[in-house]
């Protein structure tokens, strides 16, 4: 490993910051890969150390790491400072390569956010709905709130990005198979993702017999067996949707993928492909039988289609948000 | 060698968070008002309208990725409540038992990183020291390491629990998703007895460095530090502390009880103000009544977490943590106002969750096999809380009877806490800027007012990450800004 060390600047957008601990977990088993880098940037709108950092040379620092998605005018302004400074950029977790949990917020409006937040919730006390203001005066001094975007963005909605790495958070072992792969650089072509492009359900240690499902279950009624697949038992699992890496910790537990990882590079929409997937083994077997009603009462089976194929992407799918003109 | 390394992120555990503090000053140079602001709002409230009840635990995981178990626990107790489904002994044990890990993880971070370094290091030492380096360089290689490894083992034990520990996915309407194996419930015994002799090195430490330093002991006691509110917490059915489960109990600023109540009647006694200038809401004891940013027991700001269950609770069930919590009290006065005192609460209940984990690992049901009772009622209205390590938090959903959320509303920690903190600040800034003059020692001394609280800002805008405010600003009279200072 070569003496001078790889410059890493880290951005943060609207994230819960649980990438920050998969880096503390990093850092934490791997003294050899921290002595070859340097932080020279960690996140927020630390303003000195912001100042500082913007007035680096563009282009000076050898890799930034972008979690979180693009919810306000600040977080914007940091991808984009970053973008400019760091020479390879990286979309570090679901958030940023998706748009993550928080995309759900696609499916609404601030108008309507507000109004739920600041009135309509039971504990609110606010008969006359004031609200945030992005400028108000206090004591004769402007306070000033940045200003919440109606469509939450992934990264490469933004600026250009170089590599992605999924998960929420991502797993360990493949952010150190990612450091090595930078510092001995060995990089891949531009626009790859940090993880197997291969299905969850190939590193997935439960037997899976695509058998055909006459009924689907929601988790919490029943009890599956620890062996078979999940989708073989009728409980929806987005492993034939989402890219392997995780170590299917969540199947580990009796828990159904739910997507973070997002979908492999075949695939352009993840909600789409796991309804394809559904599609062809929900019903009875020798389903030309069915009636339509019989087909439409397996589908209303899925009682939240939006919310559970698209939990982590909504932003990155074809669908994106909500149609903004329709109420 | 282990340290070399954590030296190198140092800048990881100090740098979470964002938000903002704004100092005015008056003609004289004095603090005028002073405003903490929370910039961001995600709006997890309406965005979780139309998801499947069962997945709430997993959703509101990603309020916070530094404290999703407490965000887990209260959503898989509120979905019990949607089911009313009693889930059996052993899944409450098993959720219990995984959360005194992360509670213990929790607490050790902020005492080691984030608040610790004030008292260990000093305030007045070079922001370059006033962090877990400086922390790990005062208290030496061998127990850098012991600390390093605490977390570590912590975080094991929650992997074992939770499937996850960052954003865990066990807690299900009904139980827990997986029973433990004998092979796990060994593994988690020998780190939980680990556990519990560091936890009762950390306490023993900050008897060292921090009560037996007259500088500190006297700052702790200092006016500036001391907001006199009422305070709520949860105990159990004795009047101890509980934090996975009880009842909500409220004292007065002179200690006598205001209210007891269970967290599904919340709404008979937390009412949320709104203001224009931050997207974080203030919550007061509704029969009180909002007052503004006042403390006093004519206001109805109340203050949560460690200290606030310290002072309604009657005791602690553990041992070595109830012989330290009675320490504790022969120092301060019950109720204990000292805002500062919050790090010493913080470290007791460190030892306290880890003789909990240690109790449950040996108990027998945590290896039961019957870890899940199916719902079966028609889903409806559930409220869940629990003590998260900043204080109380509360999950309250509605559904359809289809299990379909329809409403969702949820009162975090650091939001119970706002009120508190904002007039701590002002306080803080008062009682230290005189005259116009402020430097760095200044300033951290303004911070560590609100860094008792350990507030953690990603949970309370549902909303932006992390744990501290960065930035402070300090403006005179025509409002220029004078001073703008932000930590390294």
């Amino acid at each position: 490993m070569s003496q001078k060390k790889l410059k890493l600047a880290i951005g943060l957008g609207a994230t819960c910051s649980g990438c920050d601990m998969t880096i503390v977990d990093l850092a934490e088993k791997l003294t050899d890969v921290f002595n070859a880098i340097e932080v020279v940037f960690w996140p927020t709108a630390s303003d000195q150390k912001l100042k500082e950092f913007s007035q680096l040379p563009d282009g000076s620092v050898d890799l930034g790491f972008y979690h979180g998605s693009i919810a306000n005018e600040e977080n914007k302004e940091i991808a984009e400072l970053l973008r400019k400074k760091t020479k390879t950029m990286i979309a570090f977790g679901s958030c940023a390569c998706h748009g993550g949990v928080p995309g759900l917020a696609n499916l609404t409006t601030t108008k309507e956010l507000f109004a739920t937040v600041y009135k309509e919730t039971p504990s609110t006390e606010n008969p006359d709905f004031k609200q945030p203001l992005t400028e108000s005066k206090m004591s004769g001094y402007s306070l000033h709130l940045p200003k919440k975007f109606d469509t939450v963005q992934r990264l490469n909605d933004c600026v250009d990005v170089d590599y992605y790495l999924p998960g929420c958070p991502p797993e360990v072992p493949l952010l150190e198979k990612a450091i090595e792969t930078i510092l001995t650089g060995k990089l891949p072509k531009k626009g790859e993702t940090l993880a197997p492009n291969r299905i969850l359900c190939d590193e997935c240690p439960r037997k899976r017999q695509e058998k055909k499902i006459s009924k689907i279950y929601r988790f919490q009624q029943i009890i599956p067996d620890q062996e078979q697949c999940l989708l073989d038992q009728g409980i929806i699992c987005l492993g034939p949707s989402t890219r392997m890496g995780c170590g299917a910790k969540c199947i580990t537990v009796n828990m159904p993928c739910r997507g973070c990882m997002g979908p492999t590079s075949k695939t352009l929409d993840q909600g789409a492909k796991m309804i394809a997937s559904l599609g062809s083994v929900l019903g009875l077997e020798g389903e030309e039988l069915m009636s339509e009603d019989d087909v439409r009462r397996l589908m209303d089976e899925v009682k939240d289609p939006l919310g559970t194929f698209y939990l982590f992407t909504l932003p990155a799918s074809i669908l994106k948000r909500k149609n903004m003109t329709q109420k | 060698m282990q340290e070399s390394k954590i030296i190198k992120i140092d800048p990881i555990t100090r740098l979470e968070g964002h938000g903002k503090i704004h100092i005015l000053l008056n003609k004289n140079g004095n603090v005028d008002e002073a405003y903490l602001q929370v910039v961001e709002l995600r709006g997890f409230e309406k965005f979780c309208q139309g998801r499947p009840i069962e997945e709430m635990p997993n959703i509101t995981t990603r309020i916070c990725g530094v404290c999703p178990w407490n965000h887990h626990l209260a959503s898989a107790k509120a979905t019990d409540a949607v089911y009313k489904v009693d889930p059996p002994e052993a899944a409450k044990k098993i959720r219990e038992l995984g959360y005194c890990s992360f509670f213990i993880h929790d607490h050790s971070t902020h005492f080691y990183a984030l608040g610790g370094p004030d008292f260990i290091v000093g305030p007045g030492a070079p922001s370059q020291d006033r962090n877990i380096v400086g922390v790990l360089k005062k208290v030496g290689a061998e127990i850098g390491g012991n600390v390093l490894k605490a977390l570590r083992y912590a975080h094991e034990i929650e992997e074992i629990v939770g499937g996850r520990a960052v954003h865990p996915v066990f807690a299900i309407p009904g139980g827990v998703s997986k029973a433990l194996t004998d092979k796990e419930c060994e593994k988690i015994h020998e780190r939980a007895r680990f556990l519990l002799d560091f936890s009762k090195f950390t306490v023993d430490t900050f008897e060292k460095t921090v009560l037996q330093t007259k500088k500190y002991a006297d700052l702790m006691m200092d006016d500036t530090y001391r907001l006199r509110t009422y305070y709520m917490g949860t105990v159990d059915d004795k009047g101890k502390m509980s934090i996975y489960d009880g009842e909500l109990k409220v004292i007065d600023p002179e200690g006598n009880k205001f209210a007891q109540f269970k967290a599904s009647d919340y709404l008979k006694h937390i009412s949320e103000h709104v203001e224009p200038w931050t997207y974080l809401k203030f919550p007061y004891l509704k029969n009180v009544g909002w007052k503004g940013l006042v403390d006093g027991k004519d206001s109805g700001i109340y203050r949560v977490g460690p200290l606030a269950r310290f002072n309604v609770a009657n005791g602690l069930t553990t041992p070595l943590a109830q012989a330290a919590y009675e320490k504790m009290f022969k120092t301060l006065k019950k109720p204990a106002h000292e805002t500062l005192a919050y790090h010493w609460a913080r470290v007791i209940e460190t030892l306290y969750a880890s003789e909990r984990l240690l109790e449950l690992i040996q108990d027998p049901d945590v290896r039961s096999s019957n870890v899940r009772t199916i719902p079966t009622a028609t889903p409806e209205e559930g409220i869940g809380a629990i003590e998260a390590p900043r204080g109380t938090l509360i999950h309250h959903y509605k559904t359809d009877p289809e299990g379909i959320v329809q409403a969702v509303n949820l009162i975090v920690a650091t939001t119970h806490n706002h009120g508190g903190i904002c007039i701590s600040v002002k306080k803080a800034a008062q009682g230290l800027i005189k005259k116009g003059k402020v430097n760095d020692e200044i300033l951290n001394m303004v911070e560590m007012a609100f860094r008792a609280y350990d507030p953690c800002l990603a949970c309370a805008t549902h909303t932006l990450p992390g744990q501290m405010p960065l930035e402070i600003c300090i403006y005179n009279t025509e409002r220029q800004l004078v001073k703008r200072m932000s930590r390294l």
